[in-house]
């Protein structure tokens, strides 16, 4: 299929149609109005599917449980505002081990923030916005089409894992055009719903979907239950990208956008001899913390520079993995401004003690 | 020999946790044979609420979902929409539908979803030890309204069943009682009567149940029918608020 | 006479209301005995006056009672 120019927005919500999502529960929002937009105009056209614009984000999420739990693939999308709105329904969700695909298109916070992108929801998406021990899957596309592709593959995770299953993207990803192409992305094989409340047709005992577990004990081993998932998780679905990293002096972490624009900074840096290789986490979670482990471990790496759109919250994550070997900066901006190159630029000669 | 009654398939085997004398237990089981009567358990799927009845995901014998407090009305509208010749329901008590979900009862109604809610208004927060609701009545004492209900502050209790007759797609909103067998007689018609319309897709469907909850309103199962009779009708009147006829 | 109602005496909860409602007045509560809940259950002595109408069963708030006609 040729390439084609697609809004991010869009983009994600055609994915989504396409990994076979027939039910849409969203609420205005920006900047990720696009999505319900696009989810009302197409839904009406594919044979029982259903858009619902939702009274709030709250609702929202309620209804993506029902038809979740109902084995529908569903999917709802909103902006971090909105998606704490959700997390009770998120933890809800996961408690009752349903599988869903939720949109971030962070903006500025806290609060009612501004409406320009940001990364400032990295904590909510990684640790936890809602009660108890949970997680979600994230996934933090750079591009358009890296949104595409990680949109269908979200549904195969979630359905595999039974769990939520985060896009992280930020105000740029949802706004920006590029061009697309609409690939068939490999598909797993997965198990059938037979846990779905579909009606029992009189042929079985009843499903009840539910994550109360009013007995310790019970409640207890439910969440050992959902940890063995996790754990598989993070056996299986760790998505990183390493950029120039051979003979790197100095390594960044940075994700979505970020990525790009420091991308930029290692070809300036480049020019002016000095080494700089990226690692881009793809999933926020279960975080690549072996690979910035293992670039911690190398000669050659005398630092690390993290770069977010946020006041530092992945930075945590990057120290965790490194563990004191080796020291870790963090540069941002936050709010909805954007870090230029060559403030990364010079961001990272001063880390490396500024002349070569 | 012939059976005069006998408990419906609409229930499970699993007894009640109910207080004795709570009339949801009643309540549940005019659900149930409803439904069983209807031809309706095979396809229905009901939501459960946060309260009292959070259990009944456990007692009817039908699929179930246990929804956040409040929310029933949303997860019910998810379930709806994916499984749209299902005979769906929500069952919410007076906390979770009056108070924490007085957004998504409304907004379900204004969009006329295709499910039945069943709201059990007993003028009390049950499961959590009787603190004042919505619809607790002006002067009744609670463990949030220690010298009873004081409508300068806490205002007055909220008629839901009016409130929401004037929504045009809820088609079907009635207000009954189960304080003494006529009164379960007519609950139990109304119940069916929503659920047909429901099956016809009309709209949405509404019915409210008075109901007692002897130990938090600190009486006897048998006073506590009587307080009911005496104290929450007149606020509270029986009847219906909105028919099919006139959706036509 | 016409009728016979049988208690699931251990799903009792002594609430009383059937005793309450029964036209021809012939259930009452046990006082002799406790069932497994510790509660007085409800019985009938005089079942030959029952006239199996059904309305202690349509009040139980705990499906105790089956209600059958002879």
């Amino acid at each position: 299929m040729a390439k084609e120019l697609w809004k991010g927005n869009e983009a994600i919500a055609e994915a989504a149609i396409k990994a076979g999502c027939k039910f849409f529960f969203g609420y205005p929002i920006t900047p990720q109005n696009e999505i319900p937009e696009y989810m009302a105009m197409r839904m009406p056209q594919i044979e029982g599917a259903a858009f619902v614009q939702a009274e709030s984000e709250v609702a929202a999420i309620n209804m993506v449980y029902g038809g979740a739990g109902s084995g529908a693939r569903v999917m709802t999308s909103s902006s971090s505002p909105g998606i704490s709105l959700k997390q009770e329904g998120i933890t809800y969700i996961a408690g009752a081990e349903l599988p869903c695909v939720i949109v971030n298109i962070v903006r500025g916070g806290p609060g009612l923030g501004g409406i320009q992108p940001a990364q400032s929801d990295y904590f909510q998406a990684t640790k936890g916005g809602g009660h108890g021990d949970y997680r979600l899957l994230v996934l933090a596309p750079s591009s358009v089409q890296e949104a595409v592709d990680l949109t269908q593959e979200a549904f195969d995770m979630a359905d595999q894992y039974r769990n939520p299953v985060m896009i992280m993207g930020d105000g740029m990803i949802g706004q920006m055009m590029e061009p697309v192409e609409f690939t068939d992305v490999p598909k797993r094989n997965l198990p059938e719903k037979t846990w779905a409340t579909t009606g029992t047709k009189g042929k079985r005992e009843h499903n009840v979907i539910n994550s109360l577990f009013i007995d310790p004990a019970a409640c207890e081993k439910h969440n050992i239950h959902l940890f063995e998932k996790y754990a598989e998780m993070e056996k299986n679905e760790v998505r990183v990208e390493e950029y120039n990293m051979d003979g790197a002096e100095i390594v960044f972490v940075a994700y979505g956008t970020t990525a790009r624009i420091v991308k930029n900074a290692i070809a300036t840096l480049g020019k002016e001899g000095i080494k700089a290789g990226l690692i881009r986490p793809i999933t926020l979670w279960p975080y690549p913390s072996k690979t910035v482990e293992a670039a911690a471990a190398k000669a050659n790496v005398k630092a690390f520079l993290t770069v977010e759109m946020s006041m530092g919250q992945m930075v945590e994550d990057v120290r965790l993995a490194v563990n004191g070997a080796k020291p870790v900066h963090f540069y941002g901006r936050t709010g909805g401004m954007v870090p230029t190159p060559a403030a990364i630029v010079a961001e990272a000669k001063k880390v490396l003690g500024g002349a070569k | 020999m012939a059976v005069v009654f006998q408990k419906t398939k609409g229930l499970t085997d699993k007894q009640f946790h109910y207080c004795p004398g709570c009339t949801h237990g009643i309540i549940h089981r005019l659900v149930a044979e409803v439904l069983e009567e209807l031809g309706l358990l095979d396809d229905a799927i009901g939501v459960a609420p946060v309260g009292c009845a959070v259990f009944c995901y456990d007692y009817f014998s039908c699929d179930m979902q246990e929804a956040a407090h409040g929310r029933a009305p949303a997860v019910a509208t998810g379930i709806k929409r994916v499984n749209p010749k299902s005979a769906v329901f929500t069952y919410q008590g007076d906390g979770d539908l009056a108070s924490i979900g007085a957004a998504e009862i409304v907004h379900a109604s204004m969009r006329g979803e295709k499910f039945t809610t069943i709201f059990v208004n007993n003028a009390i927060y049950g499961m959590t030890g009787g603190q004042m609701a919505p619809t607790t009545l002006v002067g009744q004492k609670a463990t949030t309204a220690p010298y009873g209900r004081n409508e300068d502050l806490a205002g007055m209790p909220l008629r839901v069943s009016e409130m929401l007759a004037t929504i045009p797609k809820a088609v079907f909103v009635e207000r009954v009682s189960v304080h003494d067998i006529p009164n379960i007689n007519k609950a139990k018609k109304a119940i069916k009567k929503a659920f047909e319309i429901q099956m016809k897709g009309l709209g949405f469907t509404f019915v409210e149940i008075l109901s007692t909850c002897p130990t938090n309103w600190g009486k006897t199962p048998l006073e506590s029918l009587k307080w009911l009779q005496e104290n929450m009708i007149p606020y509270f009147p029986l009847g219906n608020f909105r028919n099919v006829e006139e959706v036509k | 006479m016409a009728g016979k109602v049988i208690f699931d005496e251990n799903t009792c909860k002594g609430c009383e209301l059937c005793v309450r409602v029964c036209p021809v007045n012939i259930v009452h509560m046990d006082k002799e005995r406790i069932n497994i809940k510790g509660y007085h259950p409800a019985t009938v002595k005089e079942m030959d006056k029952c006239i199996a109408c059904g309305s202690c069963a349509k009040t139980c708030p705990d499906v105790v009672i089956r209600v059958e006609k002879l």
